[in-house]
């Protein structure tokens, strides 16, 4: 069980989404994310809307599977919801007891909500759409202006797809540690909070050294087979940009202009 | 000129207590030469802390010898611009068949080490699947590594080496956490890699049932080599073997055990087939 597990839940499965350049993706959604906070009425976040809608649509991922994201941070949403509702000052719609609502808090509660859901359905659905290698190679690419600054752009880019690699590793061992300690009387699950997390130090410490022994071994592997840096390095799978990468980018575009119109001319 | 030329090296770890005071000096590899010729199977064999692991690890220019110098395809080792020709040249396979390796798909894997070496995307694909198939792992190149048993792991890696167009293989107990059914596979892999694209392997193990198809078996202990020579020389002395604790195949052990009450058989036996022929040899002309 423990090794079917993917960072970022890539969905398999064919789409126009599936197939777009990993940088238009991460492009889009940055774009959408900045439509979100530029639009602040009815008729921008209507345009929001069909554009996530249409994108969902394309994505062919199932409704019910892209919402499960979202239950990670529904106590969030709330929170923010209930403090939005409660502590805005303005007038009052209704009151009782200490509590009162006021119009304004009814609104901004309303949008954030919105915003707070769109933003995770938007970003979910990159990260549904994209493995995660090409999530990394995308990052690379778009990151590489940086370099100028002194950046590690690529030896970033290199680590987090080493992590990625190891995370199924690492939590096998850690399961393995666990039932080798279980096995000894270690006990992982009674007593409150800070008895529980002291518990844990037999099996994080074990994981620790096992962890550094592999990034000694993997970083000679890696010498052995010629690695020295990004410098010089050709890649056995360039991204390279299709016309339908294009057409993607004019749509978004497209996207941006159309929600600050919406927000400029539009009502509420 | 051999492919690997190894002149007198000796290789030191040095212990220091905390404040970097030195505390003890470990000779790992002591006074070692050998000279290694194109498409030779070698095998090194050896029990742990014989210095096996740290001579093999000279020849890829992980470490270098604090005395004496290693040649690899007529460069040395110890200067800075060779390393990564000799890298290149010298291939080298670890024992973990997990942390070595770096892709998450198999063939972005194999490609890593081509990637490395600057070489234009379409070679990279056609240098990847032709390795792929030597090692006849071409149906599983879109898979994920962690899913592949030990065996097609190692594979993998081997695949990930021989993708780089090495001349020479270092193995470096490549099959001690396998199964053995995994270790069968690998050594097969070594072997064919050996028989039909002619690379030098350098196969450093310490399960002797290993090395027997080897062309020749360096004993190493204590870090010098204590014996050399071909599989049926090295398996006739098995008083010798035994005191540096080495594990003599059973059909060996069984052979000079029946010797020694008196059957007569011929020397240096080192698969089953071998001593049922001979012994049913010994019985006919008696």
């Amino acid at each position: 069980m423990m090794r079917d597990i993917t960072i970022g839940q890539y969905y398999q499965t064919e789409s126009v989404l599936h197939r777009l350049d990993p940088r238009v993706k991460i492009t889009g959604t940055f774009i959408f994310i900045i439509s979100l906070f530029v639009a602040k009425n009815i008729t921008s976040y209507a345009v929001a809307t069909a554009f996530l809608t249409a994108v969902i649509l394309l994505s062919r991922i199932p409704f019910s599977f892209i919402v499960r994201g979202m239950k990670a941070v529904v106590i969030i949403l709330f929170i923010t919801v209930v403090f939005n509702l409660f502590l805005t000052p303005g007038i009052t719609f209704v009151s009782f007891w200490r509590f009162k609502i006021t119009y304004e808090g009814l609104k901004t509660a309303g949008y954030t909500a919105v915003r707070l859901t769109y933003l995770i359905l938007g970003s979910s659905i990159m990260t549904l759409t994209t493995t995660p290698n090409n999530l990394t190679d995308g990052l690379e690419s778009l990151m590489k202006p940086l370099k100028v600054f002194r950046i590690p752009v690529h030896e970033i880019a290199m680590m987090m797809s080493i992590a990625l690699r190891f995370i199924p590793i690492l939590m096998e061992e850690t399961d393995k540690i666990m039932k080798a300690q279980l096995s000894r009387g270690a006990d992982f699950e009674s007593g409150g909070i800070i008895k529980r997390s002291r518990a844990l130090i037999p099996l994080l410490v074990p994981l620790f050294v096992s962890a550094f022994r592999r990034a000694n071994d993997l970083a000679m592997a890696m010498e052995a087979r010629c690695y020295h840096g990004g410098e010089g390095r050709t890649k056995m799978k360039p991204l390279v940009y299709r016309s339908s990468d294009f057409t993607a980018y004019i749509v978004l575009c497209l996207y941006f202009a159309l929600v600050i119109t919406a927000q400029r001319v539009g009502m509420l | 000129m051999g492919i690997v030329e190894i002149d007198n090296i000796a290789y030191e770890y040095i212990r220091r207590d905390e404040e970097g005071n030195v505390e003890g000096i470990v000779r790992a590899v002591d006074g070692v030469s050998l000279d290694i010729k194109r498409g030779e199977f070698i095998s090194i064999l050896g029990g742990n802390g014989s210095g096996k692991s740290t001579l093999a690890k000279q020849i890829n220019a992980i470490l270098y010898p604090c005395e004496g110098s290693v040649y690899v395809d007529g460069k040395d080792t110890s200067v800075e611009e060779n390393v990564w020709d000799v890298r290149q040249a010298a291939g080298m396979i670890f024992q973990n068949p997990d942390n070595q390796i770096i892709g998450s798909i198999v063939e972005e894997d194999v490609g890593f080490g081509p990637e490395n070496m600057g070489i234009p995307t379409p070679e990279i694909i056609e240098r990847v699947n032709e390795a792929l198939k030597t090692l006849r792992m071409y149906d599983y190149r879109k898979h994920s590594p962690n899913r592949l048993s030990g065996g097609q792991k190692q594979r993998v890696a081997i695949a990930g080496v021989v993708a780089m167009h090495p001349k020479c293989i270092i193995m470096d107990e490549p099959t001690a956490m396998l199964d053995p059914m995994g270790r069968k596979e690998v050594i097969r892999a070594a072997r064919a890699l050996n028989d039909v694209e002619k690379v030098t392997i350098i196969l450093i193990t310490h399960y002797m049932e290993e090395t027997i198809y080897s062309d020749r078996i360096i004993v190493m202990d204590k870090g010098k080599v204590v014996m050399s020579g071909d599989p049926k020389e090295i398996f006739s002395r098995i008083d010798e073997l035994k005191r540096l604790r080495l594990g003599v195949p059973q059909a060996t052990e069984l052979a000079y055990e029946l010797k020694r009450r008196g059957v007569r058989l011929g020397s240096g036996i080192l698969s089953g087939k071998e001593l049922v022929t001979q012994i049913c040899r010994s019985y006919a002309t008696m």
